[in-house]
């Protein structure tokens, strides 16, 4: 019996080392090319909300962490800077909290002087059908943002067209539009006021 | 040449991992809210039933029948992560429209559910072709549920195909009907049950239809069990 349990559990841990050096192997072969493709993706999606012919070359390591709980929602937040036509450029990922079902991960791309160059959804969970206009794939709706600009708080004609501003609401769907609105206003105001805020901020770990 | 036609049948027909031994409804469930997401779904999970079926007959002398899930349990998830490493690595593109999906391959019991009922029994050619052919089955289920949902909730077909066959496939997006309210529960989880229901319905319908046809002929259920009596 005694015998019969040892030989079983022998099996067993032969299998799960077996089982544990492929993943370990296979780990070991890609991590150089994961990490690569992960690099050349970052660097491409940021390119989708800057102007063509940007130069993307120290955008990576330029990123710096910037929390500001108002502005960004509760965690922090990477921005990247660059130059467009010899003027600052911010590229954040911020963080939209008053979605219809929870966050809305933006990616903003906003000049100095309160001009957007670019904005993409990275993630939601808005309602399928209604709220994920706000896809690219899906609409080009977060097209309408580029070339526009917000110089103060009391800029009336940057918010949905139902709260008297210029971007249109979906049928069926206002509080997704809204809230996408209101964040890229937050973030573009942000970096107007207090640009030097990013000369105090750490740099991101680990991403070079 | 009989076994592998009735291995065909089994998996596209008789014993459809979607339709009647009814495994893996979550992902089936969850992803089949597009045509091009539910095809992508059922392609990854085809390529990793034949993997894991083929490797786990190929050890199935090896493994003593009391340790033989735990066993299974081990090569599906490590062959499954290493697919998904290596997808990762060299392509790319495949991988950022499947790459969500093989991890949910894992909670997929008909890759247990196979490993079990075929690959410990059967040659290491029957068992990679069954797991093909079961694969094959759940895509076409997938890919049907997600065509009936993307028409009647979106109004399209084959929106996004580009990211699964790359850019050539946007040709292949067609706007059944505009409006601006579909039927949205089509979309919605709901959706994914009742639309499930009606094509189990409709191949119960066949499946009758047929019998009725030929009353003489012996009729002797085979009831779809994952477990083979006797075995």
């Amino acid at each position: 019996m005694l015998r019969f349990i040892s030989k079983n559990a022998a099996i067993l841990g032969v299998a799960a080392v077996a089982c544990v050096a492929v993943v370990a192997g296979v780990n070991q072969l890609t991590a150089g090319e994961i990490a690569k493709q992960a690099l050349e993706q970052k660097i491409s999606s940021l390119q989708q909300v800057l102007p063509a012919g940007t130069d993307t070359s120290s955008l990576l390591s330029s990123c710096r962490l910037v929390k500001n709980s108002e502005v960004f929602g509760a965690n922090q937040v990477p921005v990247y800077s660059t130059q467009v036509d010899g003027k600052p450029v911010y590229v954040v990922e911020t963080v939209a909290p008053d979605g219809y079902s929870g966050n809305i991960y933006l990616l903003v791309a906003v000049g100095a002087d309160g001009t957007v160059f670019g904005v993409r959804t990275l993630a939601h969970k808005e309602t399928p059908g209604l709220g994920d206009k706000i896809e690219l794939a899906k609409n080009d709706w977060i097209l309408s943002f580029t070339g526009k600009s917000v110089h103060n708080d009391q800029d009336t004609h940057f918010a949905v067209r139902k709260d008297g501003g210029e971007f249109d609401q979906f049928a069926g769907a206002t509080i997704t539009p809204r809230a996408v609105v209101k964040a890229v206003k937050k973030a573009a105001l942000y970096f107007q006021q207090q640009p030097q805020i990013l000369l105090e901020a750490s740099m991101c770990g680990g991403a070079q | 040449m009989s076994q592998y036609r009735q291995i065909i049948q089994q998996g596209l027909w008789q014993n459809n991992p979607g339709l009647v031994q009814l495994l893996g409804l979550c992902p089936l469930l969850a992803t089949s809210s597009s045509l091009t997401n539910a095809l992508g779904l059922g392609l990854a999970t085809m390529l990793v039933l034949a993997a894991t079926n083929a490797v786990i007959s190929m050890v199935r002398h090896q493994v003593p029948n009391e340790i033989r899930i735990p066993v299974f349990v081990m090569i599906i998830a490590a062959v499954v992560t290493a697919i998904e490493q290596l997808m990762h690595a060299y392509t790319f593109e495949l991988y950022q429209s499947l790459g969500i999906f093989i991890p949910l391959i894992v909670t997929n019991c008909v890759v247990i559910g196979r490993a079990e009922a075929f690959a410990s029994k059967n040659s290491v050619l029957a068992s990679t072709f069954d797991g093909l052919m079961m694969g094959l089955g759940f895509c076409l289920v997938l890919a049907t549920l997600g065509a009936v949902r993307e028409v009647l909730g979106q109004g399209t077909l084959f929106a996004g195909a580009e990211l699964l066959f790359g850019d050539w496939a946007k040709v292949l997006k067609i706007t059944v009907y505009q409006s601006d309210s579909h039927l949205l529960l089509a979309i919605l989880p709901p959706g994914a049950f009742l639309v499930l229901g009606f094509v189990i319905a409709a191949k119960n319908a066949i499946e009758a239809r047929r019998k009725a046809k030929q009353p003489a002929a012996a009729s002797t259920v085979q009831r779809a069990r994952v477990t083979q009596a006797g075995s």
